[in-house]
């Protein structure tokens, strides 16, 4: 417990000394609905920066679980650090734990800032159904540190780990509705069964009060056991 | 468990291991005593790394026994790490951890860490303790590599390549280092294709070629009219 403990906090300190990780993941959300809240302009009746919040949630997931992580771990791979903790008692799964600890915990506080961002400076409510809305936000994270990982698994250098996930992105963000938050009905009907469609239509009923749809978690849940499973199967310490 | 002085702290008996249809290491046998500094001598490619992944459990061998201060690396791998300190070969740390961060988190993977400042202080890091891993210069990197290697307070290190990449004076400071940890009652097992480092430290070497040892004995039995010579003769495809 010691162990991961350390690791966990050393894990954490490096993270703080990346500052453009920091940036992206942390800062870019915030200032991204702050443009959309001062722009004050709305779809259909709905003020743009409430349709933007579950849409900037899901990009923080994206920005620590698929872009972040895959890199990490090819980048201890290729340095051997992996292979150096497996000669110690920690052993070389600890400190991917550990990055997942961070990451997630990352994620849960980026979104705590977005959600008092929407609030505090454009008042938007508060989710109306709280646990609904955190599961989701769980799930998403999950499912996307979980891609993270496979991306990982199979990239043998941090630089093809960063070039794989960059590709993933915009598919993934598109049905998020970063470009385009209404999108045609056909492309709306595809994008619910990808991870953050359904991931953004799941927190955007839960701002709303309504708790989600069950497709949304078997959505998330698939991506996250399968892409889990495949990293777990394919992973390559050295 | 008690060791007693004299008795083995790595015994290889008849350890072969295959990488598709190459056999990295082919029925090599050795000992190394209690207190010892072993080297294991060869060019690129004669099996020394692999043999070395056996040994730290790394590796599964495909034949063979190994017993690392008594126990099977494999099966009692828990227990191992905490005796046995290894220093890889190019294996580095995260660029923006500080040498004194790495050191306190590497001394809470062992259940009686060595002291800190103590360790820094015979590697003559204490002044770089906040300086990050990136920043350090190629010796005081390896220093560091040896200082983890050393914070479990090991009954056994293994280091791989101490003195690659090292300027003179560098490599010289090294080879004093080994002569105190050696003094510090830690049997070391050193591999390298330096042969005047070789000749310096050990008590006993084994030069490897093609996976098999070709020669094992003390540094000034073998070499003839060097060691060098000798292993040339032993290990150069043109001369045999």
């Amino acid at each position: 417990m010691n162990m991961l403990k350390m690791l966990t906090l050393t894990e954490a300190r490096l993270l703080l000394r990346e500052p453009l990780a920091f940036f992206w993941g942390v800062a870019f959300p915030m200032v991204l609905l702050t443009v959309m809240g001062l722009s004050a302009s709305s779809i259909d009746g709905v003020s743009l920066v409430a349709i933007y919040e579950p849409i900037v949630i899901a990009f923080i997931s994206v920005a620590f679980g698929v872009q972040g992580i895959p890199v990490q771990i090819a980048g201890y791979r290729q340095g051997r650090i992996l292979r150096r903790l497996a000669t110690t008692p920690a052993g070389p799964a600890r400190v991917i734990g550990a990055q997942l600890i961070v990451s997630l915990g990352v994620i849960l506080i980026a979104t705590i800032g977005v959600l008092a961002v929407g609030r505090l400076g454009f008042g938007v409510p508060l989710p109306r159904q709280p646990l609904g809305f955190a599961l989701v936000v769980v799930l998403s994270a999950a499912a996307m540190v979980a891609i993270g990982l496979l991306i990982g698994a199979l990239a043998p250098t941090a630089r093809s780990a960063g070039a794989a996930a960059t590709v993933l992105f915009f598919p993934l963000m598109y049905f998020a509705g970063l470009w385009t938050p209404q999108m045609s009905a056909s492309a709306k009907h595809i994008g619910q069964f990808t991870p953050l469609g359904a991931a953004t239509q799941a927190l955007g009923d839960a701002m709303n009060g309504g708790w989600p749809h069950p497709a949304a978690f078997a959505v998330l849940g698939v991506c996250t056991v399968v892409c889990g499973g495949l990293a777990a199967r394919f992973f390559r310490w050295e | 468990m008690t060791i007693h002085a004299g008795s083995a702290a790595i015994e290889v008996e008849r350890l072969s291991k295959r990488y598709g249809h190459t056999l990295a290491v082919d029925d090599v046998s050795f000992t190394v005593a209690e207190g010892e500094v072993f080297g294991l001598l060869g060019r690129n490619g004669a099996g020394k790394s692999t043999t070395v992944d056996c040994l730290a459990g790394l590796r599964a061998p495909d034949q063979g026994r190994i017993r690392v201060a008594g126990l099977e690396p494999r099966r009692d791998r828990r227990e191992l790490r905490q005796l046995l300190g290894v220093q890889l070969q190019e294996s580095q740390l995260q660029d923006k951890l500080t040498v004194a961060e790495a050191m306190r988190l590497y001394a809470s993977f062992y259940r009686r860490p060595a002291d800190i400042d103590q360790l820094l202080a015979m590697l003559d890091l204490t002044e770089k303790r906040n300086t990050r891993y990136r920043r350090l210069s190629g010796g005081q990197k390896q220093r560091l590599s040896i200082a983890l290697a050393l914070i479990g307070r090991p009954r056994i290190a293994i280091l791989d390549e101490l003195t690659t990449g090292l300027d003179p004076v560098a490599r010289r400071d090294s080879w004093q280092l080994i002569d105190d940890i050696r003094n510090s009652g830690v049997t070391i097992m050193l591999i390298t294709h330096l042969m005047t480092e070789a000749e310096r430290l050990c008590d006993r070497v084994a030069i490897m070629r093609d996976g098999r040892i070709v020669a094992l004995g003390t540094p000034a039995a073998l070499g003839r009219p060097t060691l060098e010579d000798a292993f040339v003769a032993l290990t150069d495809r043109r001369v045999s």
